[in-house]
This record gives structure tokens, sequence and C-alpha cells, in this order.
């Protein structure tokens, strides 16, 4: 096991450490959109992807690179637009309050 | 010096995506949060195409513009009622693409002689976790789709056959850690891995999805991880180590308010235990029927009102009803608040997105453990398309099936009203003492007709 691994071993529990952290931190409210934000999030291997299909190392590396590209591509399009579209859709009340209390008012005075 | 760039350029987005997951713990932060991180990505990406390794841009331009073209309709079109399967099919997306990096570096390996065994260690894991995630995920989405059968299928011997074929795929991983250069062991387990993952989510049911979609989740962020270290990217292995834990803490929490051990989870044995219980004995009693002019009538002069959402509201597509109802009441100076159970919709925090897609503002969106001290002083509960998850057995009869499972205690508040299609039982098939209590009244009908007359009574009451 070369040295590089260990270091690598290093970062592996370290993110796991805040990875933990992170995520307890977040609220049922969001697990939705958390899971949708890790799959975009997990895009990422698209940069293994595209060092696949661009080294140039045989036809087949290079077709088996080129589709990894597209999957990881569409996870990271669909994923941080569909993310965004779920999470502006999560508003809070004062939002609403502001018009709800013109209403609130008249009806307040009404009956 | 690029390399250096290049992995500064790494270390960056690493930190965006970390902050990104810290903006997600409050519902005002997190949009911005994830702007960062697509920033993050797009930092990374631009880095990697200056990598040496690449010499040619040609199928990179391909296929990332076949991508991207199939990635909008999945981020704009796809309603928020089929998320899960949404999730479920993206699962599929990113685990093939890191099992294919991972047949592709073996074979650029295998053929320029230069694999090692740690990188093969590596390279088997990737292609293994990456495998069973790719079938097992278009078999949920199948599932939830409904394009497959949702009931569990099983036949005898299943987990027997399914324990022997992961430990086949384990020892084709150790065979390879100690015989790198033989491909048709590693192709074999390749092939054992899609198998495996066909045969683990056949037999669970479409309502233990949420456990599954989860768990997947994690598999392949496992997937990147063992990316990351086959191809020594350590961003790879931090994206990989959170999105794995995030499906785990997910997957422990849904199996929690599902009331199944995480380790039924983790051997994927779960899907019919619970129906075959037997049936538990239930204080007799008959359900009173109310009509709509009543029950409005209640609403209307209730002070505090609990709505209690179940799937059946996501089914019958009526959480606008639901919240124009809950405005009318308002409206009329009595306060509202929403009920959600951990597995109240098909997916994680399932039903919080609905209902803010139906414009409920967020703080009104109350998370069980913290809004089951309020049902005390509630006038009415009304419970929409939900059983399970309110049923009082769950805390007070031991010989229940779903003994032990946290319940919405809606059984507190002074009255209940229950909407509900027929006189059917759940999907566990427990009798739900809910229904016959003395101070819960009985709505008939389709729940988006029920919550709409409701909305009109109130209107006049």
């Amino acid at each position: 096991m070369s040295s590089m691994t260990i270091i690598q071993l290093f970062v592996f529990m370290l993110a796991g450490f805040v990875g933990v952290q992170t995520i307890n931190r977040i609220p049922p409210l969001l697990h939705t959109p958390l899971m949708a934000a890790t799959n975009a999030i997990s895009g990422i291997s698209l940069v293994a992807s595209l060092v696949l299909a661009g080294s140039g190392d045989g036809v087949l590396a290079t077709i088996l690179g080129a589709i990894a590209v597209g999957c990881a591509m569409a996870n990271i399009v669909g994923g941080f637009l569909i993310t965004d579209r779920m999470l502006s859709m999560f508003k809070r009340t004062q939002s609403a309050a502001a018009d709800n209390s013109k209403d609130g008012a008249s009806s307040a005075a009404t009956p | 010096m690029t390399e250096i760039l290049i992995q500064l350029a790494y270390l960056f987005a690493a930190f965006l995506f970390i902050t990104a997951l810290r903006a997600l713990g409050r519902p005002d932060s997190a949009r911005r949060g994830m702007q960062l991180a697509a920033f993050g990505m797009a930092v990374a990406i631009i880095a990697t195409l200056f990598q040496a390794r690449i010499v040619s841009y040609e199928w990179i331009a391909i296929g990332a513009a076949v991508g991207a073209v199939a990635g909008y309709p999945l981020g704009m079109w796809v309603p928020m009622t089929a998320m899960p399967q949404r999730i479920a099919l993206s699962h599929a997306f990113g685990a093939l693409a890191a099992t294919l990096v991972g047949i592709g570096e073996y074979v650029i390996g295998f053929s320029g002689g230069t694999l090692v065994r740690s990188t093969v260690a590596a390279l088997g894991l990737e292609v293994l976790f990456g495998g069973v995630t790719v079938t097992g995920s278009l078999m949920a989405f199948g599932k939830l789709q409904g394009i497959l059968p949702g009931r569990p299928l099983t036949f005898r011997g299943q987990n027997a056959i399914n324990a022997l074929l992961f430990a086949a795929c384990c020892g084709c991983v150790v065979w390879l850690i100690a015989f790198p250069t033989q491909p048709v062991v590693f192709s074999a387990m390749a092939t054992l891995a899609v198998l495996l993952g066909v045969l683990f989510v056949l037999p669970i049911g479409g309502a233990d999805m949420p456990v599954v979609v989860s768990l997947l989740n994690s598999y392949a962020g496992l997937a990147a991880v063992a990316t990351g270290f086959a191809i020594d990217n350590n961003i790879l292995i931090i994206v990989g180590a959170l999105d794995g834990l995030s499906g785990l803490i997910l997957s422990i929490a849904m199996s929690k308010a599902m009331n199944r051990s995480f380790a039924n989870v983790l051997f994927g044995a779960f899907g019919a235990t619970v129906t075959d219980a037997p049936a538990a004995t239930v204080a007799g009693g008959e359900m009173s029927a109310t009509t709509v002019e009543d029950a409005a009538l209640r609403l209307a002069y209730a002070e505090r009102v609990i709505m209690v959402p179940g799937y059946g509201l996501a089914v019958s597509q009526a959480q606008h009803q639901m919240r124009e109802l809950g405005d009318l009441i308002e409206k009329r100076g009595g306060d509202v608040r929403y009920a959600i159970h951990p597995v109240a919709g098909r997916m994680p925090g399932h039903m919080n997105v609905l209902l803010a897609e139906a414009g409920v503002p967020y703080d009104k969106l109350i998370d069980m453990d913290e809004i089951n001290d309020r049902f005390g002083e509630t006038d009415v509960a009304i419970v929409v398309g939900a059983n399970d998850v309110v049923n009082p057995a769950a805390r007070t009869n031991p010989a229940s099936p779903i003994f032990g499972m946290p319940i919405l205690k809606v059984e507190d508040a002074k009255s209940v009203l229950v909407l509900k299609r027929g006189k059917g039982k759940g999907f566990s098939g427990v009798e739900n003492d809910l229904f016959v209590d003395r101070k819960t009244s009985m709505l008939f009908g389709d729940a988006r007709q029920s919550l709409l007359d409701l909305g009109l009574q109130v209107k006049e009451a």
C-alpha cells in the first residue's frame, strides 16, 4: 500500500466525519432536496469520465468514456436544475403574510 | 504546474460542495448554497479539461452535449410527484458512469500492463457497487413508475441466492487482488454485480422504496469513492463519502420511521415480513360517519387545526385542495399546521416538497417529533389518506405488527376528522383503533372532492 493510498484513506475518513456532522444538521423538511443535491454533486464523477473519454487509449475506452460523460453530465445538468426548482418552492410565511395581512385586515373588519 | 492548479481547483470545488451541504441545513440559505455548488462544479470541470492525459476532445464534446440535452428535461419537466423515480433514475446514471469508468480503466491498465493490486482492488469495488446500483436503481425506477409490478416478487431461497451472489462478487474482488490481470474474472464480477442489483430490489414492495432509494444513493456514493481511489482523485473520494453517508443516514432514518431494524435493511431481507404477522386484536367498535356540512362547521369555528397528509393525498393529487382549505380556515382566524410523518411520501421528505409546491409556507410544515406535543391543544386534526402512521396501536398494542413504529399522536387531539376513500385497511392490513375512537368522525369519499367540498362549506359557514 503506497503512501498515496494512506493519505487517501485519511481524506476519506475526514470527509466521512464532515459528512455525518453536516448531513445530521439538515432538517427532514429538506431531505428530498438533499437527495437531489447529492445526486447533482456526485456528478463530479464526470472528471473521471472526461479523462477516460479524452485519453485516446483505444476505441473501447473512448466509447465507454463518452457514455460515462453523457450520464454524468445528465446528472449534473438535471440535478442542479431540479434542486433549484425544488428549493425555489420553499417559501416562508412572510411573503404570504404580506398579502394575507391586507385580506386579514378587511375580513377582520367585516364580520 | 498545471497539475497543481487543477488540484487547487478541486480543493476549491470541494470547499464549495461542503458549504452547499451546510447551507442545506436551512431553507432560506439552501438555494444560494446550491448555486455556489454549481459554480464549484463548473470550476472542477473546466480545470479537468486541462489534464495532461486528455489528448482529444471530440468524444468528450459529443458525450457532454448528449448528456446536457438529456439532463434538461430531467431537471425541468419532471413533476414533483415523480421525484422518487426521477432520483432513482439518476442514481442509475451516476452509477453507470462510475461502472463504465471502472471497466474502461481496467481495459487501459490491462492492455498497457500497468495494473497494480491496489488499483485493481479499487476498480473492482467500483464496478461491484456501480453494477449493483445501476440495475437496482433501474428496478426501483420501474417499480415506482409502475412499469414493473410494485408488489414484492419473491421466490423460494431468494435470500440464499442473493447471499451467494454477493459472496461470489466478493470472491471475484479478492481473486483480482491476488491475480490482477484476469479480465475474465473481472467481467464475471461485473455480470454478477448487475444480476445482484436486479435480484436485490425484486423482492421489495413499492411502499418500502424510500429505504431502497436512499440505500442505493449510498452505494452510488461508495462507487464514486472507489473511483477516487482508483484514479488517485481526492475530490471523488470526498464527494463520494458525503454522498454515501447522506444515503446511509437517510436510509437509517427511513427504516426507523418504518419500524424496521437497520440490519434488516442492510441485508435487503425486507418486504413481505410485516403482512405475515398475525392480525392484531382490536377493541371493536363502529366507525361513525359524518357529513361535509357538520365537518365544515367544526372546522370553521376551530381555533387550532392540524392537517395530517399521507400518501393517499399525493395519490389523489389533492395537495392544492388541502392548502386551499387550510387558507380558508386561517382566514377565519384558525391556526393551521401540517404534520409531516417521515414516511408520508415515497421518499425522504417527499411530502414537504409536494406541499411546498402547492404553496404551503415551510414554517407551517412541522416534523413529527415537534408537532406531537401540539396535538393535545388541537381542536380538529384532519387525517387525509394516512392510516398506519396515525395508528395508536403502534404505541399501545404489543401484538400489533406495527408496534414500535413512531406515529403522529393524532388521537391526542380534541376531535379527529378522517378523510378516507372507503372502509378498507391500510397498506399493512392492520385495523386502526383511531377510526373507531369516539372522538373520530369519518368522511368517506375521494380525498380531493371531500377537501373541495369542505372548502366550499367553510367559506359559507
